[in-house]
């Protein structure tokens, strides 16, 4: 029992042996899983490869691609939100499709088919509810941005029990969305508040509403028309008044040209005061004043327009054109309020974002397939890479503003 | 058709050759379209304005039809959906739009006898698309 025994140490000699290959055991263990570079997402992005299901995570302080994300379906018309913390992204496909890549592993983390055919989605303000707009069924559904686990489906049925598809779908404050119904023509506000059981206020809207945006303070909704010449604006501040017509009858009568492609329609058109914004079926791009929402003019450009896109410092518009005129671009100056450069970046240009602070524009050409990086100072093109067949190309800046 | 009175020898003996040359093929063109037409089966394209209108139909339309043509904006466009649908009427909607809705006419992007040929296909189940041709 007493502790006579003496403690055996090992020889001097063997230790001069043993801890050095201790120390080299372990060194080898703590390298062995290599440590990830820590790096931040608020220069990354994504860029839909639309024919073949796959998504490019791309560095824009780089200009390089980092990694390519497969198996996301049929991403025609595909498009993108962002997680609040700018780390995962959630890309709504055509064939209803709704995956969440995480943009750091380059991954896939949840994927759900949740509708037959599908526009696009939105994301909550406090990042828990992801909302996608679906075609067929006609409707919205709201989903758990964590699991995908589907919380509430809306569908878009009116009175007379038609169905419609929903188009122009935006985040407000609160867990509110609002978007528009194509077919019956009104402006719906839905609110999750009690995910499961939501709630929806119904608005007149216009006839044949294409797309809509929220203006970036989150006060005004704007439903483009295809039905008829003007807008539908409902002041979200002042819900009880309802909606309103703006640029009512800006066709004059005349018969509008073919719409080979519908416009598109974000904040991101709003600028100094204005907001340009695309005419259906004509060669113009309408400008309004926020103030009165009154026409202050309308800018003749090349062909029909499809995104009319203020740089985010508000100078300049740049606006792309429908089918068969999609290989030009057009660069407008807010203050002479006329175009001062026409270029042509590619064929097929279909997609153009813009850096945060405007420095440079990233333009989809699908039919060169490739994506080309514009000096929106120089208008010269300042790189690029190849991908198959691109479209929408998503900065996870947009992360951080209402309406995208 | 000119020489139907008299016989063929003389004919050609008698038309200068190189007018009885485009005759000959102006006819045998009419013929074959005539054929074609009532056989019921349109004239495919050439190989390059093939693929070309593969790429628009797949891209351009498919902006509101699908790519896969299985619908968005716009109807789908698969055999299932057109199999009970007339031809002609079809046909006619790519030719000249359908007024009240989004779908604007194609002529003078697409000739009737292509809008014919882009109905047949979708028909029988729309061909993948090969891209443009590189640009030069």
């Amino acid at each position: 029992m007493s502790s006579s025994t003496p403690v055996r140490l090992a020889p001097p000699a063997l230790w001069a042996l043993i801890l050095p290959a201790i120390v080299w055991l372990l060194s080898a263990c703590s390298a062995l899983p290599e440590a990830p570079a820590l790096r931040g997402t608020g220069d990354l992005g994504v860029v839909i490869e639309r024919a073949d299901g796959r998504v490019k995570i791309i560095d824009t302080s780089a200009h390089a691609v980092l990694a390519t994300v497969d198996g996301l379906g049929d991403l025609s018309h595909a498009s993108v939100v962002f997680s609040r913390d700018a780390r995962y992204a959630f890309v709504f496909g055509r064939d209803g499709g709704l995956t969440k890549v995480d943009l750091l592993q380059a991954k896939i983390v949840a994927r759900v088919i949740q509708a037959g055919n599908a526009i696009g989605g939105s994301i909550s303000h406090d990042g828990r509810i992801v909302v996608a707009q679906n075609y067929a069924p006609g409707g919205v559904k709201a989903f758990d941005a964590n699991t995908l686990e589907l919380l509430a489906e809306v569908p878009a049925i009116t009175a007379d029990g038609t169905r419609s598809k929903v188009v122009g779908l935006a985040d407000l404050s609160g867990k509110r969305f609002i978007y528009s119904l194509f077919e019956a023509g009104e402006i719906w506000i839905t609110d999750f508040s009690d995910p499961r059981n939501p709630q929806t206020e119904r608005f007149v809207g216009g006839k044949q509403p294409y797309d809509a945006l929220v203006t970036p303070d989150g006060r005004h909704y704007i439903a483009g028309l295809f039905g008829e010449d003007g807008l539908a604006m409902l002041d979200l501040w002042n819900l009880d008044q309802g909606s309103r017509k703006i640029l009512a009858g800006y066709g004059k009568g005349e018969a509008p040209l073919p719409v080979y492609k519908m416009p598109h329609l974000r904040g991101w058109s709003v600028a100094a005061g204005h907001a340009y914004l695309p005419a259906i079926g004509r060669h113009e791009v309408l400008v309004v004043d926020t103030d009165d929402w009154q026409e202050v003019g309308r800018i003749p450009v090349r062909s029909q327009p499809v995104f009319v896109m203020a740089r985010p410092d508000g100078r300049e518009i740049w606006v792309n054109f429908a089918f068969p005129e999609n290989g030009w671009v057009q660069v407008i100056d807010t203050v002479s309020g006329k175009v001062t450069h026409t270029l042509q970046p590619g064929r097929g240009i279909l997609h153009m974002e813009f850096l945060s602070k405007g420095q440079e524009v990233w333009m989809s050409s699908r039919d060169d397939n490739k994506v080309v990086i514009f000096d929106t100072a120089t208008k010269q093109q300042i790189g690029g890479f190849d991908a198959a067949s691109p479209s929408g190309i998503f900065f996870t800046t947009r992360a951080a503003r209402t309406g995208f | 058709m000119l020489c139907c009175t008299v016989p063929a020898l003389e004919c050609v003996m008698k038309v200068p050759p190189l007018l009885a040359h485009v005759a000959v093929f102006v006819g045998a063109a009419l013929i074959a379209a005539f054929a074609a037409a009532a056989e019921g089966k349109p004239v495919a394209p050439e190989a390059e304005r093939a693929r070309e209108l593969i790429h628009i139909v797949r891209q351009d339309c498919g902006s509101c039809h699908g790519l896969t043509l299985a619908g968005g904006l716009g109807p789908a466009l698969t055999p299932a959906v057109l199999a009970d649908r007339p031809f002609e009427g079809l046909v006619a909607t790519v030719v000249s739009g359908r007024p009240g809705t989004p779908m604007p006419p194609f002529l003078g992007i697409v000739s009737e006898p292509e809008a014919e040929w882009i109905v047949d296909q979708l028909m029988r189940g729309f061909p993948p698309d090969t891209g443009l041709p590189a640009a030069r």
